[in-house]
């Protein structure tokens, strides 16, 4: 326990030297909002004028979606950063530290994850601007942004084991464009699934995305009445379904991650 | 006698196909600066790596401050320090807050690590420069800072992986006296060096290494004797007499020849030291050979390379 408590304070110092650089690079920060911001406005206006959602405001169906799809790509950066760090060596000062092996790995995620928490907060703004509104309650809406982070924190972990196997920062953006693109369309993010071709539809549906998606719209009271999620178990457990999929992604890639983290060395 | 802060014996380590490390040994009294010396692909690197318990090795044993690298993993990095072929300080970050944030990691409380930043900058003599960004310094403060945030809790071991790889001359040296220094206080330091000058300077011990193996170690002076100890060079006027410099030297030396291309001169082991210069000179004016300059010197550690490998080191490093 003790040596847990240490991982985490040892976190916390890695994870204060990842956000400072944010603080010291505007530029960093400066694209990292503008990003969410433009794909708010593309999406609102542009898929907005073409897509009709029986019962809501399209451009409140739509903002669960690009809330999931962006916490999720911030959720890449964790590859890149650990793939720099890898690069310049610093991985392999940070192993020569008398630190537990998950403490750089704990502090990169959690740096992300506050990464994410602003990246929300700009998105929402620019959401409540167009148009966008919560029709829960405050602690639902609380619950549905806690949801996002949460599987996106799951998911930093995941694109760990990437950029430590990878190395290379670029190819671990490119790589994760590669997969991280389809899987936040082929899903209920911007679109009804109910339309999609067969294996595309069964897809869509179990896709933990979806669920995500769903979850953060029912939790921040933008469904439709008119237009139900599909009749499969994640959509219609999604809270449950999203956090299941949390932990089991947790489950998997934590102890990988670790692993991976021991054995890497720089070239 | 002490047993050894630095031991490795019979380590191997492989990368695909090839041994990396192939029975490597290695034995460092405390307080002594061992230099590992080589071309690149030697295993230079892997014996650091080994050592500070970044990589396992696949056989063969070795300990650090008498704890088992393997095994002991967690105690050996209790003990050492290092810093590799690259900078790990953050360019964004000031001199202090680098330290404190290194300091943080080796677990001082926040007051502790702002402390014993500001001693460090100090001992390092980076004062001046405590307050400002890390991207402002020059490549040899950046590496004497590299230096000092391995050196928080003062290990008993320091690893350096080419340490002054890619500095000029004046900031060289300026590393070079700050490796001495630590040295001096009772530190033992391991680094690697590509550079046959840098071993000489700072090295009590040199091991020169080759293929994954020791090929040679010793005192600089010792491993100099090696190659008969003193050479003799003889440049001449015109490069047209060369060959026959070449001949005439071979004869009054007696030792290896060594010239090197589009050079005037050519430089000629010498087996005994005491006659070599009158007979060389004689030898040479006999024959009707105009030499500019002749001087007798002691064995540099790119002639001991090449004598115990058959290769030149600067080709091999050039590759």
């Amino acid at each position: 326990m003790n040596g847990f408590v240490e991982a985490l304070a040892d976190g916390a110092v890695v994870a204060k030297r990842n956000l400072i650089k944010v603080k010291r690079v505007p530029d960093l920060i400066v694209f990292s909002t503008l990003s969410p911001i433009m794909f708010v406005l593309l999406f609102a206006y542009v898929f907005g004028s073409a897509i009709e959602i029986p019962g809501i405001n399209y451009r409140e169906f739509l903002m669960a979606g690009i809330f999931a799809q962006t916490v999720l790509f911030g959720a890449t950066i964790t590859g890149t950063g650990l793939a720099e760090d890898m690069q310049k060596g610093i991985i392999d000062r940070f192993r020569s530290l008398p630190i537990a092996r998950s403490a750089v790995l704990i502090g990169r995620t959690t740096s992300d994850l506050v990464n994410n928490v602003i990246v929300i907060v700009v998105m929402s703004v620019t959401g409540l601007i167009v148009g966008w509104r919560i029709h829960s309650s405050f602690l639902e809406a609380l619950a549905g942004f806690g949801l996002l982070l949460l599987f996106a924190y799951a998911v930093s972990w995941g694109m760990a084991v990437v950029g430590l196997a990878v190395r290379s920062p670029e190819v671990v953006n490119n790589a994760s464009f590669i997969v991280i693109f389809p899987l936040t369309f082929i899903a209920n993010t911007f679109v009804g699934t109910t339309n999609l071709p067969g294996p595309l539809k069964a897809f869509a549906e179990w896709n933990p995305i979806s669920a995500v998606t769903q979850a953060a719209r029912e939790l921040f009271g933008n469904t439709s009445p008119q237009f139900p999620p599909p009749d499969v178990w994640p959509l219609k457990h999604s809270v449950v379904a999203s956090v299941v999929w949390s932990v089991v992604i947790l489950a998997l890639f934590v102890p990988l991650a670790i692993r991976q983290y021991r054995k890497a060395v720089a070239r | 006698m002490s047993s050894p802060v630095l031991f490795a014996e019979g380590l191997r380590k492989r990368f695909g196909g090839y041994y990396a490390l192939d029975g490597f040994d290695l034995s460092v009294p405390a307080g002594t600066v061992c230099g590992l010396l080589g071309p690149n692909g030697a295993g230079k690197t892997t014996v650091l790596r080994i050592l500070s318990t970044l990589m396992r090795p696949d056989g063969g044993r070795a300990t650090v401050a008498g704890y088992d690298v393997t095994r002991q993993a967690a105690e050996v990095r209790n003990n050492i320090g290092m810093i590799g072929q690259q900078s790990t300080v953050d360019d964004i970050l000031t001199g202090r807050e680098n330290l404190a944030l290194w300091g943080r990691l080796y677990h001082l409380s926040a007051a502790n690590a702002k402390r014993r930043a500001d001693e460090l900058l100090e001992q390092f003599g980076l004062n001046a420069a405590a307050s400002k960004q890390v991207k402002y310094y020059s490549g040899g403060m950046r590496r004497r800072l590299d230096l000092a945030s391995s050196f928080i809790t003062a290990p008993r071991v320091m690893f350096l992986d080419e340490p002054t790889a890619g500095l000029d001359p004046r900031n060289r040296i300026e590393m070079w006296s700050a490796v001495r220094a630590l040295a001096q206080a009772g530190t033992t330091v391991l680094l690697t060096t590509q550079l046959l000058d840098e071993a000489d300077q700072l090295a009590d011990q040199i091991v020169l290494m080759d293929g994954g193996r020791e090929i040679a170690s010793g005192t600089p002076d010792e491993l100099k004797a090696r190659t008969g100890g003193d050479w003799i060079d003889v440049t001449v006027r015109n490069i047209a007499q060369l060959p026959a410099a070449a001949g005439v030297m071979a004869r009054a030396a007696g030792g290896k020849l060594q010239t090197a291309a589009g050079e005037h001169r050519i430089s000629a082991a010498v087996a005994d030291r005491a006659h070599a210069l009158t007979d060389v000179t004689r030898a040479l004016h006999d024959a009707g050979i105009d030499a500019e300059d002749v001087t007798l010197r002691r064995a540099t550690l790119d002639e001991v390379f090449l004598l115990l490998t058959g290769k030149d080191a600067e080709e091999v490093e050039a590759v």
